[in-house]
């Protein structure tokens, strides 16, 4: 806890959520407030501190703020504009009264009742943009207790002992990873971060990134003395301006402050970091595509081997890691192996950071420790399904993984038990969706992202997803032909067998796992021309249904077309040649009237 | 004409410094073609053809680097780029819509920009924000939890913007 007894401090969620919340807004109220009069002589007596943190995980009720006030535990607030502000300082603030109709009730402390925040203790409670905050919170002591005791080899033991493994998607194990790197011949060596993050529907890097950059920092910085490296990059995706702009900060202060740069923290060991901006390709988040990318060419994978840890970037040894993978070592090392490995399952130590989207009630970052339930994960973190609909599958994994049904939800959550149930841990996105979502269109849409970040090097991915893409699309506008669903089966295993790199082997998954636990809505789109979840607009009828209709009229309300008529009392009806078919009234009808 | 006229407007010097700077460099083709196009917004040929001189590396080379990344781009673009994220979480909760919006708005798909330089219509996949899905960005602010006729009035109020 960095509240300091005596002092209050006022903490603003300042995540690309926070800010795209009006979190700044927010903070200059607060500003505001304070200059008053009444207020201001208030707090000249106590210390009051305002500081901008990163993300604490539950983005949907930003703007979220923490009252640190002396003797008294931390209150949030949700939801927080500019307008409540001056409130809150009156009250809370002033005169230590709670204003409990916008204080967070019992639901936004359900959401960190099951979690673990261990890599996140300190997301949302330290100022990204301050080094000494940080450190205040032992920021840096890993890498003082590694340089001051350890030997090099005995910090690869360490994490060995962990079992920490890979958090970028694979799993491979970090410490053994590490020394295969160091094993490698040659004085020059090279660290990187993937910070690609090109999962669509993950977050959890960045968040790691703007919320705290120093960790990772640090992590490297532990990495880079195991494995021997001088050099190293973090290679940040182009789409994430403000954890570019923290990463940029940390780094020049990091340097001044002699935790990178030569002669770090008085002894010989030399380390420099640098930022590379990527410009937009998934793959790149592929090591050796990444490296590619670094060296100013197209960022294709190259096969393996020869492994990056014996020949990678400018041909030297390579060790890459994940973002959240550096973000564990620091806690590593100060806890020891043992206490880490006393979190998680047999062979998935710790915890890990989701990305939790879509269709559940609380969406945002969560980190549980490895083994909980996908069922806990969703219901008992996440609060269940939004709008009262029912669940219907989870897409865990991203592009590369697959869609767990309901029946699958009490699978463990660690790397092997994913894998068997045809997902994969992958970065850490999970995708929920409702009976509103078809699962045709879902493996569509899977497909169309990786057909088109297919980087065309091998053909079976070129074409091959192509291929499968095209007969997604006529299954979906109503042309599918019999035949079909075996084709696409076919293919995927052909991909999955021959493609050059993970993109490739992993494109099908979602069409693969999609087939196999919802094949009857293959079939209903195939042969029966209808889409049972009414997504894919081709297939529906829009007409309303007379018996489920309860003659509301909020599909009369939101067509933006003006297609439906409507009375009080009477059915609506929509006329077909005005319709645009854009499911307006679907998506809103709270009856499911409309067919 | 009106393509000399244009031609000549740009003062292409500051390629030359951003070249010196790099020149010698590992790794330095994807950080100058970044530095030059947020200088100008776009990378004509004309710019590339100044940085391979000045780099030593044919423009072939140059074109095949930026082709390959979709965050380049060899058209002028609009002073509003509006990005529709099209990653998971906004596909699930209906951010194709959105981008149906901006058509019927604008009448621009996926990479096109209005005639009159204003909007450029660029979809991506995943701005990070998915809690809030879903998102667009107009030039560096997010908006979040957004229906379709929300959407339509806020591309309605950038459009009625006077510069
Ligand atoms: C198509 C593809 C995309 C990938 N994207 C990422 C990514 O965005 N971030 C990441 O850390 N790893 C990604 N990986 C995995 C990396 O290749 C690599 O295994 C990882 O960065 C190693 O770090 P770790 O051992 O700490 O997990 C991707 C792999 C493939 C095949
Ligand atoms: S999927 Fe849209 S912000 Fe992540």
């Amino acid at each position: 806890m960095s509240a300091n007894n005596d002092i209050i401090e006022v903490h603003i969620c300042m995540g690309t959520a926070g800010v795209a919340s009006g979190g700044y807004e927010v903070m200059d109220a607060f500003a505001a407030e304070f200059e008053k009069e009444g207020i201001s002589a208030v707090l000249k007596e106590r210390n009051c501190k305002v500081k901008a943190t990163g993300c604490r995980g539950l983005c949907a009720r930003d703007v979220l703020v923490d009252i640190h006030l002396p003797g008294m535990g931390p209150i949030t607030y949700e939801h927080v504009t500019p307008e409540m502000v001056p409130s809150i300082v009156q009250e809370h603030i002033g005169a230590g009264q709670v204003v409990d109709k916008w204080a967070a009730k019992k639901d936004y402390y359900d959401f960190y009742k099951l979690q673990k925040r261990y890599v996140l203790k300190d997301c949302g409670k330290v100022d990204p943009e301050d080094i000494d905050d940080y450190i205040s919170l032992g920021g840096y002591d890993a890498i003082k207790k590694v340089l001051k005791e350890m030997t090099p080899e005995q910090v690869i033991d360490e994490v060995k002992k962990s079992g920490l493994r890979g958090r970028g998607g694979g799993g491979f194990p970090t410490g053994m990873k590490w020394g295969f790197c160091r094993a490698s011949k040659g004085d020059l060596k090279y660290l990187i971060c993937n910070a690609d993050e090109g999962d669509p529907g993950a977050f959890m890097d960045r968040s790691i990134i703007e919320g705290n950059p120093h960790v990772v920092i640090e992590g490297m910085l532990i990495a880079a003395y195991a494995i021997g490296c001088k050099e190293g990059y973090i290679y940040c995706r182009a789409e994430y301006p403000l954890a570019i702009k923290r990463v940029k900060k940390a780094l020049r202060v990091a340097e001044e402050r002699g935790f990178l740069g030569k002669n770090i923290l008085g002894t010989d060991f030399e380390f420099h970091l640098h930022l590379k901006e990527g410009a937009g390709a998934f793959v790149c988040g592929e090591e050796t595509a990444l490296i590619a990318s670094i060296e100013g060419e197209r960022g294709m994978p190259r096969s393996r081997p020869p492994f990056p840890a014996v020949k990678g970037l400018w041909a030297k040894p390579t060790n890459v890691n994940n973002v959240e993978t550096f973000a564990n070592l620091p806690l590593i090392i100060l806890d020891g192996a043992d206490y880490y490995a006393s979190m998680g399952t047999e062979k998935s130590k710790g915890t890990k950071i989701f990305a939790l989207s879509g269709k559940v009630k609380s969406t945002g970052l969560v980190e549980v420790p490895m083994g909980i339930t996908i069922r806990q994960l969703i219901f008992d973190v996440g609060g269940g399904i939004a709008k009262k609909r029912k669940f219907k599958a989870v897409q865990l994994g991203g592009p590369s993984g697959g869609c767990i049904p309901e029946h699958l939800l009490d699978t463990p959550i660690d790397y092997d038990s994913l894998i068997a149930a045809g997902a994969m841990m992958g970065s850490g996105g999970v995708v929920v969706m409702d009976e509103t979502n078809c699962m045709v269109n879902v493996a569509h849409f899977f497909l169309t992202f990786t057909q088109r970040e297919s980087c065309g090097k091998c053909i079976p991915c070129r074409i091959g997803t192509k291929t499968m893409l095209d007969i997604l699309k006529r299954i979906t506008t109503g042309e599918g032909r019999e035949g079909d669903i075996e084709t696409l089966q076919d293919l995927a295993n052909d991909i999955k067998i021959a493609s050059l790199c993970g993109l490739g082997q992993t494109a099908p998954n979602p069409v693969l796992t999609t087939i196999k636990y919802f094949r009857h809505e293959y079939e209903a789109h195939i042969k029966d021309k209808k889409c049972p979840a009414r997504e894919c607009s081709e297939l529906i009828e829009f007409v309303v249904a007379d018996d489920r209709c309860k003659k509301c009229g909020i599909c009369f309300k939101v067509c933006p077309v003006g297609a439906i008529t409507w009375e009080k009392g009477k059915v609506a009806y929509i006329d077909k040649s005005k319709c645009v078919k854009c499911r307006e009234c679907i998506v809103n009808c709270p009856f499911n009237a409309i067919d | 004409m009106e393509d000399v006229v244009e031609k000549e407007a740009i003062d292409l010097t500051m390629i030359d410094e951003v070249c010196a700077e790099y020149k010698g460099r590992k790794g330095a083709t994807i950080p100058v073609l970044q530095k030059v196009q947020e200088h100008y917004g776009y990378l004509s040929s004309d710019m590339i053809d100044r940085i391979g001189e000045n780099l030593n590396i044919s423009s072939h080379t140059l074109y095949g680097v930026l082709t390959f990344y979709a965050q380049f781009y060899t058209t002028p673009r609009g002073k509003y780029v509006i990005r529709v994220c099209r990653g998971t979480a906004c596909h699930v909760k209906g951010s194709g819509r959105i981008s149906e919006v901006v058509k019927e708005e604008f009448g621009i798909s996926n990479g096109e920009t209005t005639s009159d330089i204003k909007f450029t219509l660029e979809e991506v996949s995943c701005i990070g924000a998915c809690g809030m899905a879903p998102v667009i960005m107009i030039n560096d602010k997010t908006y979040g939890n957004l229906t379709p006729e929300q959407a339509r009035s806020i591309f309605k109020e950038y459009a009625q913007k006077q510069d």
